[in-house]
């Protein structure tokens, strides 16, 4: 059903990648590979480096060494908008949407980012059907349909992040970078989130930050534990479970 | 379908009060002594340069003070360009101002741009006063004391308007207020684009535009290079009302009075910067009247001395009046009555 071949040339490739911010050293040495039809989860105590991770990813931080492949691409010197629009699209841990902006605006917002800056002066905004029908196809994957016309700051917390999601989809990225989508959901919402997640990885790569141990044992198709901004381990989630290393650094009597 | 521009008027009513508006604009000089309409004609390039001025600090959330220094800048074009006895037609002069104040814009923006909040205040106020002494402490505009433009003032498509001196105020006042009208539209139709809504992006979320893959920097230093460049056309017809340019008005202060005029009139929509443009210039007529009542017979020594206080006082009462019009009207003189339309849903769908 899948081609093999493809599904192991990596959508995403960091080799060596290391952050250092002053004496401190956020990521060192972090080679990995995302895959699409992969969910990939990075796990690791608080202070671990995923979220310097996926700002790495994302173009937020310059990476002190190491390179960033996008389908073999050297992308490293690449800056955040930059990389967004050559595919890769992050949500944020503290949700970071247009507050005063409807819900469909701001996935309209970045279903636009991809218009030039140049072409953006010629088109009018009324007459913009195909990014409103690429804004609303992105929110009802998000599962938001029904509150599209709601201004964003007026949504329940879970909704806007979902919001965050679906304005991700909506820049039609090949890696998408999930820092804790689940920050501050409750069970039921997280039930949902997780089958978006496992549906998102079908046609995405993804890249997963999450606190939730569970959640993420549930949904993971391949972890990679960082421990003081290195690779412990990587492997699928029984491997994780079952290594020796990982269950003395990090997960305890979790296993 | 799409949600408009929330800087313009949200409902047919807002539109229809707005063309009573500039109906009531076009038809007031026909009424009032001339005094009065060159006091309008002075209002109406305030407007235009509060104006210029909203596509920096409503539309796309950046606060300059340097913008002003391209107001002068322009003015000072139209001096340069204009010979001693000769008008220089207006469709060589106004392009001209434009260019010019355009381009100064481009240069501080390519520099400024990158910087943010009160960096971006102090760098864009750094350069502005440099063109300011440029203009101070050479000869290049006649040093301190400025400069008179020869006369007539005005010509266009090879004809002069050397209107008799009682009408000339009144077709300089025509002039100013069309181009006013032009460039309202102008913006109007600008913010309904798409570039339109990746400004409005820019100012509510910088940030998450970067994030979701816009090329922030280029939209503001052309968001930077159009306002420069409308500043121009303000400051162009400055120089044709008056007759004359001085540093003055080159100098940072001028931004100041045109941010005044927005935080008056309001900062949530296109007009409210010419509400504020018209609101600070009749304010400020009014307290010299002050003064005028104070020298009536018939009023009580001490409400005379008062109304002295308060008309020798121009800038204190400006700015008690400011400060209660800031406080009791958070969105200007423009978010008047426009609440409960908003609450209703005025049009964000």
């Amino acid at each position: 059903m899948h081609d093999p071949a493809a599904a192991r040339t990596p959508v995403l490739e960091t080799r060596d990648l290391s952050k250092n911010f002053g004496g401190l050293r956020a990521t060192r040495n972090v080679s990995l590979s995302l895959h699409r039809n992969e969910l990939h989860a990075i796990i690791g105590p608080n202070g671990a480096g995923k979220s310097t991770l996926v700002n790495l990813l994302a173009g937020e931080f310059r990476p002190s060494a190491g390179t960033i492949l996008l389908e073999g691409r050297d992308v490293t010197g690449l800056t955040n908008w930059r990389r967004t629009r050559a595919g890769i699209a992050r949500s944020f841990q503290r949700t970071n949407i247009f507050l005063p902006l409807s819900a469909r605006e701001n996935v309209r917002l970045a279903a636009q980012a991809k218009t030039g800056t140049l072409a953006s002066l010629r088109g009018r905004a009324a007459g913009a059907v195909s990014l409103v029908a690429a804004a609303d196809q992105a929110i009802e994957r998000a599962g938001l349909t029904g509150s599209r016309d709601r201004i964003a700051g007026e949504l329940s917390h879970g909704e806007q992040r979902q919001l965050e999601i679906a304005m991700t989809l909506a820049t039609e990225p090949g890696v998408l970078l999930l820092d804790e989508p689940l920050a501050g959901m409750g069970q039921e919402e997280g039930e949902r989130i997780a089958a978006l997640l496992k549906d998102l990885s079908r046609d995405h790569a993804v890249l997963l930050i999450e606190h939730d141990m569970d959640f993420v044992f549930k949904v993971a198709d391949i972890m990679t534990v960082l421990v003081e901004g290195a690779v412990l381990a990587t492997g699928t989630p029984q491997d994780v479970r079952r290594n020796a290393a990982v269950q003395a650094a990090y997960l305890g009597g979790h296993a | 379908m799409t949600s408009d521009t929330r800087l313009l008027p949200h409902s047919r009513n807002g539109w229809l009060m707005l063309t009573a508006g500039a109906v009531a604009l076009a038809i007031a000089p026909q009424f009032l002594p001339l005094y009065y309409v060159e006091l309008g004609t002075s209002a109406l390039i305030a407007a235009m340069l509060a104006l210029s001025m909203q596509v920096l600090v409503g539309a796309t959330g950046l606060v300059s003070l340097g913008h002003g220094a391209f107001y002068g800048l322009a003015a000072y074009t139209v001096y340069l360009v204009s010979p001693e006895s000769a008008a220089q037609p207006m469709w060589l002069t106004l392009p001209l101002a434009m260019a010019v104040a355009g381009l100064a814009a481009f240069l501080v923006g390519l520099l400024s741009i990158r910087t943010s909040g009160f960096f971006f205040l102090m760098v864009t106020l750094a350069f502005g006063q440099m063109i300011f002494f440029i203009f101070h402490d050479t000869k290049l505009g006649g040093g301190t004391d400025g400069a008179y433009l020869g006369k007539p003032l005005i010509s266009a498509f090879g004809a002069t308007f050397d209107l008799p001196r009682r009408q000339r105020p009144l077709g300089i006042y025509y002039v100013a207020l069309i181009q006013l009208m032009l460039m309202y539209a102008g913006l109007a139709l600008l913010l309904k684009t798409l570039f339109g809504r990746a400004l409005e992006g820019i100012k509510v979320n910088e940030h998450r535009m970067r994030a979701i893959g816009y090329d922030t920097y280029t939209i503001k230093l052309i968001a930077f290079t159009l306002a420069g460049s409308l500043a121009g056309a303000a400051g162009h017809m400055w120089a044709l009302h008056r007759g004359f340019v001085n540093p003055e008005i080159v100098g940072w202060h001028q931004s100041a009075e045109a941010l005044l005029m927005i935080l008056l009139g309001g900062l949530g929509s296109l007009h409210g910067p010419i509400l504020g443009a018209l609101a600070l210039t009749g304010l400020g007529e009014a307290t010299q009247v002050l003064t005028e009542v104070s020298k009536a017979p018939y009023v009580p020594e001490k409400i005379a001395a008062l109304l002295r206080l308060l008309g020798e006082r121009k800038l204190l009462v400006e700015g008690l009046v400011i400060l209660a019009v800031v406080i009791m009207l958070p969105r200007g003189l423009a978010g008047i009555g426009s609440k409960r339309l908003d609450k209703s849903g005025g049009g964000h769908a």
